[in-house]
C-alpha cells in the first residue's frame, strides 16, 4: 500500500480547510481573545493576561467539576467496554436475528440527547415512571433529582442504554472480519472458549476496540444535554460536569473571560489525552500492516 | 475428526447463553423506549393519577396537537432543513479530501488529519458562545445554514475519516487503469470512483444524518424562530401548570421515528460504518 507522493493533493483538501477554518478556527481565536481580557459590558475590552486562567486554576468550582468529570469518563468506560464485547460476542451471526439486532440495537444512538434525557426522566420518576415506581414498591428508596447518589446511578444507565451499543457494533464489524478458518483451526486443537477470545477475538477486535474507546472517551468527557435535561446539574452540584458548569458561565452568567479561559483549558484536555490515544492507534494500524 | 461433533454439541449452551444475554440488553433497550411510546397514547390525567403498563384510555390528542399546529410540527420541517443541508455540506466537501488522504502523500498530511479530527473532539459547550456571535455579526443567526455550517464542526471530520476507510479498500490499480485509459480526475471521480464506494457514502450520509439531527445545544444556540428545531421546540412542554407528559412523550416517539427509518436503510452496512470504515 504504497502512496505516492503528490504535492496536488493539496487542492483536494482546501474546500474542507475553508469550511473548518470558517467554523472553527476563527471562532477558536475569538475564545483565544476573550480569554486574556476583561470586559464591563459594551464593546470595551481590557488586557488582564493570564489573571482567568490563574484565578480558575485555584477555582475550587473547576476542580470539582473536572474531578466528577474524569470519574464519569472512567466509570462509564469500565461499564460500556466489557459490556459491548460481551454483547456483540452474544449477537446472532447471521440471517433475520441478526438484522433485527442490528436494527434495535442502533435505535438509542438515533435519539436526539434531550429525548434521551427525557425517556429516562419519565422512565425514572417516582411518580409517574416505570422504573422510580417499581423500584420505591419495592421499598427501594430512589428519587433522582434529590438524592446524589441515585441522580449518578441514573445517568449512568441512561449513558450505558445510549452508547453500549456503539462499543457493541463497533466489535462486532471486528467480529465479523475473522475467516471461519480460525474458529475451525481452534476447534481441531480443542482450544477453549477463552483461549478462542484471547488469542483470536480479542486481537482482531484491538484496532475497533481502540477507536470505541477513543469514541466513548471523548464524547462522554463532552457530555452535556443528557444529564442538563435529566437532573440540570443537581441535585446541588453532583451531576454537574464541565460541559454543563461552562454553559452555565458563558451563556448563564456571560462571564465571557473565564468561561474562554475554561474552554481552552478543557479543551486542551481533551486534544491531549485524544493525542495519545490517536498516537497508539496509529502505531498499532502500521504493526499490523506490518505483520 | 471425532473431537469435531462433540465440541459441535458442547457449543449449543454456549448459544443458550448467548440468547439469554442478548434477550436481557434488548429488553433493558426497549423497556425505556416502550415506556416513552405508550405514555404518549394516554391522557395526562391517566399519567399523573394512575400507574397503567397499558393506556387504558386510548387517546391520540397528544399527536394532534403536535401534527395541527404549526410550531410545532414546523420544529420537524426545520430539522429535516438543516440535517439535509449538512449532510450534503460534509458530503461534498469530504469527498475530494478523503481521496486525496487515502491515495496521497503531501506535506503535512498527518497532522492536518489530526488536526481535523481535533475538531471531533472539540466539546460544543466551547463553541455555543462564539458560534453565537459569529452567525450573529455576518447575519445568519436563526436560518438553517447557520446551523448546518455550525454542524460541520464535527461531521466533516467524521465523514473525512470515515470516507477514507471505505477508500483504503479500493484497490489503486483502478485508479490508474483509469487514468491510463484517459479518463481526466474529474471525470474519473464521479463516473467511476464514486460509484464504487456508493455504500460508503451511504453510511456516512447516515452518520452525518444522525448526528447532526442528534445535537441540540448548538441548534438551540443559533436559532430563535425561524429555524428552531423540534428538540428546542420540546422544552416549550414546560409551562406554568406543569409539564405537559403526554404530548413531550409524543414529541419524542416522532423524533426516534425518522432515524427508525433510516437505520432500516443502512442496516447491512451500518456494523462496518460504526468500525469507520477500517475492518
Amino acid at each position: 500500500m504504497g502512496k505516492t507522493v503528490n504535492q496536488r493533493a493539496w487542492f483536494l483538501v482546501i474546500p474542507v480547510l475553508i469550511l473548518v477554518a470558517f467554523s472553527s478556527i476563527i471562532p477558536m481565536m475569538t475564545v483565544v481573545n476573550y480569554s486574556f481580557q476583561d470586559t464591563f459590558g459594551g464593546n470595551e475590552f481590557f488586557w488582564v493576561g493570564l489573571e482567568w486562567y490563574r484565578e480558575l486554576l485555584h477555582s475550587e468550582r473547576l476542580w470539582d467539576a473536572f474531578g466528577r468529570q474524569l470519574l464519569f469518563s472512567f466509570i462509564i468506560l469500565l461499564i460500556e467496554v466489557p459490556l459491548g464485547i460481551l454483547v456483540a460476542l452474544s449477537m446472532p451471526k447471521k440471517g433475520m436475528a441478526a438484522s433485527i439486532c442490528l436494527v434495535l440495537m442502533s435505535l438509542p444512538l438515533l435519539i436526539p440527547y434531550n429525548v434521551v434525557g427525557t425517556i429516562w426522566q419519565v422512565f425514572g420518576r417516582p411518580d409517574i415512571g416505570l422504573l422510580g415506581r417499581t423500584l420505591s414498591d419495592l421499598g427501594i428508596s430512589y428519587n433522582y433529582s434529590q438524592n446524589a447518589f441515585d441522580a449518578w446511578a441514573t445517568v449512568i444507565a441512561m449513558d450505558v442504554w445510549h452508547w453500549t451499543s456503539l462499543v457493541a457494533l463497533l466489535c462486532y464489524a471486528g467480529l465479523r472480519s475473522i475467516p471461519n478458518a480460525y474458529y475451525q483451526a481452534a476447534m481441531i486443537d480443542q482450544a477453549s472458549r477463552w483461549s478462542v477470545f484471547r488469542y483470536i477475538e480479542l486481537p482482531k477486535m484491538r484496532g475497533v476496540l481502540m477507536i470505541a474507546v477513543l469514541l466513548r472517551f471523548m464524547d462522554s468527557f463532552m457530555i452535556y444535554t443528557e444529564p442538563f435535561v435529566l437532573t440540570g446539574g443537581g441535585p446541588g452540584n453532583a451531576t454537574t460536569f464541565l460541559s454543563i458548569d461552562l454553559v452555565k458561565m458563558a451563556l448563564g452568567q456571560f462571564d465571557l473571560g473565564p468561561a474562554a479561559a475554561f474552554s481552552l483549558m478543557y479543551f486542551l484536555v481533551i486534544l491531549l489525552i485524544s493525542y495519545v490515544f490517536y498516537t497508539v492507534m496509529i502505531s498499532a494500524d502500521k504493526d499490523e500492516e506490518r505483520s | 475428526m471425532s473431537g469435531l461433533p462433540k465440541s459441535g454439541s458442547s457449543r449449543k449452551p454456549k448459544r443458550r447463553l448467548a440468547t439469554i444475554v442478548m434477550t436481557i440488553y434488548l429488553l433493558f433497550l426497549l423497556i425505556p423506549i416502550y415506556w416513552l411510546v405508550i405514555m404518549s397514547f394516554k391522557s395526562n390525567s391517566e399519567i399523573l393519577s394512575m400507574f397503567t403498563l397499558f393506556p387504558t384510555d386510548f387517546t391520540l390528542k397528544n399527536y394532534q396537537t403536535i401534527l395541527g399546529d404549526p410550531s410545532w410540527y414546523m420544529g420537524y420541517v426545520n430539522s429535516f432543513i438543516y440535517v439535509s443541508l449538512n449532510t450534503v455540506i460534509s458530503l461534498s466537501v469530504a469527498l475530494p479530501a478523503a481521496y486525496a488522504f487515502s491515495r496521497y502523500r503531501f506535506f503535512g498530511d498527518n497532522h492536518l488529519f489530526f488536526w481535523l479530527l481535533t475538531n471531533r473532539m472539540a466539546p460544543p459547550a466551547v463553541f455555543a458562545l462564539p458560534f453565537f456571535q459569529l452567525y450573529s455579526s455576518v447575519s445568519l443567526f436563526d436560518t438553517h445554514i447557520a446551523v448546518a455550517l455550525a454542524h460541520c464542526l464535527f461531521n466533516v471530520p467524521l465523514a473525512v475519516w470515515i470516507l477514507e476507510g471505505f477508500m483504503r479498500g479500493v484497490p489503486r490499480e483502478i485508479d490508474e487503469t483509469a487514468f491510463i485509459d484517459g479518463y481526466g480526475f474529474t471525470r474519473f471521480f464521479t463516473k467511476i470512483f464514486i460509484p464504487m464506494i456508493a455504500p460508503g457514502i451511504g453510511v456516512t450520509a447516515f452518520f452525518c444524518f444522525m448526528f447532526s439531527w442528534v445535537e441540540l445545544l448548538l441548534s438551540r444556540t443559533l436559532t430563535s424562530v425561524d429555524a428552531k428545531p423540534i428538540t428546542a421546540i420540546m422544552t416549550r412542554t414546560v409551562s406554568a401548570s406543569g409539564l405537559d407528559w403526554g404530548v413531550l412523550a409524543a414529541a419524542g416517539v416522532l423524533t426516534i421515528i425518522p432515524g427508525a427509518i433510516v437505520i432500516y436503510f443502512v442496516r447491512n452496512h451500518i456494523a462496518k460504518g460504526f468500525a469507520m470504515g477500517r475492518v
